[in-house]
């Protein structure tokens, strides 16, 4: 498998920064060409040799095959669900900010944001930047923008994101200007405006489906909904033309039709593919596996006000029962990392200065003894709803039942499972995508958060994290951060064992895919920085 | 004559209560069915607040029956009412996903009679000498071979090992007949099956046929043989085909969920299969109207074939 050069350095280490995608695009501003190449060279320089050199090469057409919500899809940026949608909305619109690899806000439409002094009053700049129409980007746009989505009648995604924001008390300063209001102080509020589904459209829009008007680098050209989006590059993108001249977006929900349409020809870009395809053609020569590592954290959350689980003991426990290594390798088929109990490896303020933890059979059963929680029987809810959750409870259920706990895997239906296992029963499987880390504490592990499936509510813990909103310096919040980080890992709910790989496949033609891009973050199904050599 | 046509005019009444009875199942089952659109809109943020407010702007607080009732009453007037999760008319939906889905039935008809009808025959007449061993061993094998892995089988060899043909239609969702090679594939996996049955009917219709009493006499008339086998016999060993072949074409047209998503191609199979995933109870009300429908009228259609056939059968329909 190694013996093509390629793929034994075709993605960095990740414990290995290697070149950040944060200082090239800080650096970048209208130099897209130079980042391109600054980013070929970080991710594939041996890939590039045999071809001769990778300089961008202008023009062309991808076609791009997504798992899709058939005919149902739109493109309301606001409405963007899917990895289709957020893809298709990423190439028409821009947001104010967007999240590095790391998971750091990093300016986009905004070229600067400034707190005050009680951080509750945010100035944003914008860049200088126009829509499709020629229209500028203006302050009324980000305005009417947020206002649309935060409209209490609708259920756009980002409202939950937006919440924060007291939007009858900000306004426009000027031009390109806005003052933004907060409830209260939010020192992660760049995290907002990088929201996902938080794009800037013009003032007023409302129709996306028939001629769809965004700032970013792709124009519509056409669109069937749950077939295909056809773009056309933006040659006034602010960020830089992107180098190919069409863009298409296909719809194939089936694995086994993207593989097959990538393999035949039929598409350059496959997402989501997997591990199992990965592994059959990965330094194959045929197409090329990307591996976007830390994409999606997989746990098992244990509802911590209800027996036997309210007991930390316990909860401890049941984290040294797990072996993690055997997990990623038997249910993610190896595509993956060991999970330390902490959601957000690798990303801004993870605590990875804490001890791996390994299984340990003699200290959970003598932390059950202690417990008074003998022969403890659990019922584990899963269900076929993301890759991977029946493996793992199965794989679980076995390592449990050496330490003499039984553990019974109940399968819950597909459609309903996030809704049906947020409130009741004590176990079950648990899946998050890419998000800051704050976000997944104020979304999930708060005393009023909306989804908190582990019912861990704490004061002290909400204290601590009004404290870190209120804390300006980077440094002091880091540390607040990892206090919090510290309790979760000693006596949290979220059993996390792994983080798994996110999937493409490209072929071979195909050229500045970032490599270090978890799901959802800027440079993931990022096109305008990829060309076709 | 009179009762010649009663005898539609009943079955045509009786198909229209059929259909109601389809849409109110369906519409029970779904309603069954765990969590609804706003559920499977909110995914993996199953935030209450947020599933409420969905709710209420889809109105499926309301109770069931006045959903029903409001959407019978538009159906009254034609209209199918509109998505939940896009807000799109039900009926754009059925436009879009029609047309590849009537393509692919109409093609697989098209081959799948002739040589359905063609290899019954020649297994007929060389009862158990050869072919007609190879034509039934051959027929039963494919027959018991599950759609999604002939479908993957072709695939790997015509299209990704020697290149022949395009492995799936994505992005020829529009032009299909643009791309005639894409088609192949998935005609095939479609006549797989249905040629099988069809094939294995024929035969037995035509080798009963050939045996029976008239037959006899035809041949002591001295007709000759081929009006024998395609002006007498055949029609007899065609009814029961055609009852299958009707049962072929509601499948080929209500969609075949498989080869529709292995090939890429957006009929209604796959319309349905997101529509279901998504609650959008709706659209799965349209789908199931349009199925009920075409079952209904094809059915009919083959019970006055088969009386025309063979119009002694016509007494026990």
């Amino acid at each position: 498998m190694h013996e093509n050069p390629v793929h034994a350095s075709g993605f960095p280490d990740p414990r290995f920064p290697g070149l950040r995608r944060r200082g090239f695009l800080a650096a970048a501003g209208g130099a897209a060409g130079l980042g391109a190449l600054a980013l070929t060279g970080c991710t594939g320089s041996t890939r590039d040799a045999a071809d001769g050199g990778g300089k961008p090469r202008r023009g062309g057409k991808l076609r791009a095959a997504f798992a899709g919500g058939g005919a149902s899809e739109t493109l309301d940026p606001h409405l963007a669900n899917l990895f289709a949608d957020a893809a298709r909305a990423k190439a028409l619109f821009d947001k104010l900010a967007d999240f590095g690899a790391d998971l750091a806000a990093e300016p986009r439409l905004a070229a600067s944001w400034e707190p005050n002094a009680a951080l509750d009053r945010w100035t944003v700049r914008l860049r200088k930047a126009t829509f499709h129409d020629g229209k500028p980007v203006t302050a009324r746009d980000v305005l009417y923008s947020f206002r649309r989505i935060a409209d209490p009648k609708k259920t756009f995604r980002a409202k939950a994101s937006l919440e924060p924001l007291d939007l009858k008390a900000s306004r426009a300063v000027d031009e390109r200007t806005v003052e933004f209001a907060l409830k209260r102080p939010t020192a992660e509020f760049p995290n907002l405006l990088a929201a996902f589904g938080a794009y800037i459209v013009p003032d007023g829009a409302t129709d996306f489906d028939t001629e769809p008007v965004g700032s970013g680098p792709f124009r519509f050209v056409s669109f069937t909904p749950g077939r295909s989006a056809v773009f056309r590059r933006n040659d006034d993108y602010w960020d830089g033309a992107p180098h190919l001249e069409q863009l298409e977006f296909l719809v194939a929900n089936e694995e086994s039709a993207r593989v097959n349409s990538l393999l035949g020809g039929q598409v350059e870009y496959a997402h989501e593919l997997a591990p199992t395809t990965a592994r059959a053609y990965e330094g194959k020569g045929q197409i090329e596996i990307i591996r976007l590592r830390n994409s999606a954290m997989q746990a098992f959350a244990m509802k911590t006000d209800r027996p036997p689980f309210d007991d930390k003991r316990v909860r401890e426990a049941f984290f040294l029962l797990a072996d993690r290594k055997e997990l990623v390798n038997g249910a993610l088929s190896g595509a993956g990392e060991v999970g330390n109990d902490l959601f957000g490896k690798g990303y801004e303020y993870y605590a990875d200065g804490l001890p791996q933890r390994e299984q340990d059979l003699d200290r959970a059963r003598h932390l059950l003894k202690k417990a008074g929680a003998d022969g403890l029987r659990v019922t584990l809810d899963t269900s076929a709803v993301a890759a991977g959750f029946t493996e793992s409870a199965a794989i679980f259920r076995d390592q449990a039942a050496k330490a003499g706990v039984r553990v019974k895997v109940a399968m819950g239906s597909k459609d309903s499972y996030w809704q049906d296992t947020l409130e009741s029963g004590t176990l079950c499987s648990y899946r998050s995508g890419a998000m800051p880390i704050e976000s997944h504490i104020s979304q999930r592990l708060l005393s009023g958060s909306t989804t908190n499936a582990t019912q861990w509510k704490h004061k002290d813990f909400d204290a601590l994290y009004q404290q870190a909103q209120s804390t300006r310096d980077k440094k002091d919040r880091a540390a607040v951060y990892a206090r919090m980080q510290r309790r979760l890992y000693a006596e949290g709910g979220f059993l996390v064992w792994g983080f798994a790989d996110w999937i493409l496949g490209t072929a071979r033609t195909v050229r500045g895919v970032a490599h270090r891009a978890p799901a959802n973050t800027l440079d993931w199904a990022r096109f305008d920085k990829v060309w076709l050599a | 004559m009179n009762g010649a046509w009663s005898w539609p005019v009943r079955r045509l009444l009786l198909g229209a209560g059929q259909t109601a009875a389809v849409v109110l199942l369906v519409f029970a089952l779904t309603e069954a069915l765990p969590g609804d659109a706003a559920v499977a809109l909110a995914g993996d943020q199953p935030d209450p607040a947020r599933i409420a407010a969905i709710r209420e702007t889809l109105h499926l607080d309301r109770p069931a029956h006045e959903r029903l009732a409001a959407w019978a009453a538009g159906l009254l007037h034609g209209d199918l009412g509109t998505s939940l999760t896009s807000g799109r008319p039900v009926s754009s939906y059925l436009a879009d996903g029609f047309g590849p889905t009537l393509l692919l039935a109409a093609l697989t008809l098209l081959l799948l009679v002739p040589l359905a009808g063609g290899l019954g025959v020649l297994a007929a007449r060389q009862e158990g000498r050869l072919a007609d061993r190879l034509i039934s061993s051959v027929t039963l094998g494919v027959y018991a071979v599950p759609e999604f892995a002939f479908g993957v089988l072709l695939v790997t060899v015509f299209a990704l090992r020697l290149d022949w043909l395009p492995p799936t239609a994505v992005g020829y969702g529009d032009e299909l007949l643009a791309h005639p090679a894409a088609l192949v594939l998935p005609v095939v996996v479609l006549l797989s099956r249905p040629v099988c049955s069809l094939a294995r009917l024929v035969r037995a219709g035509m080798i009963e046929a050939l045996a029976s009493p008239y037959v006899a006499q035809a041949r002591r008339y001295g007709i000759p043989g081929a009006r024998i086998r395609y002006a007498h016999a055949l029609p007899n060993a065609l009814a029961p085909a055609a009852q299958q072949l009707a049962r072929t074409v509601d499948w080929l047209l209500c969609g075949v969920i498989v080869v529709e998503a292995l090939f890429v191609i957006p009929g209604l199979g796959t319309v349905l299969m997101n529509a279901v995933a998504e609650r959008d109870v709706p659209v799965i009300q349209g789908l199931a109207v349009v199925f009920g429908c075409t079952a209904v009228v094809l059915n009919l259609a083959v019970d006055l074939v088969t009386y025309r056939l063979v119009p002694r059968t016509g007494v026990a329909a």
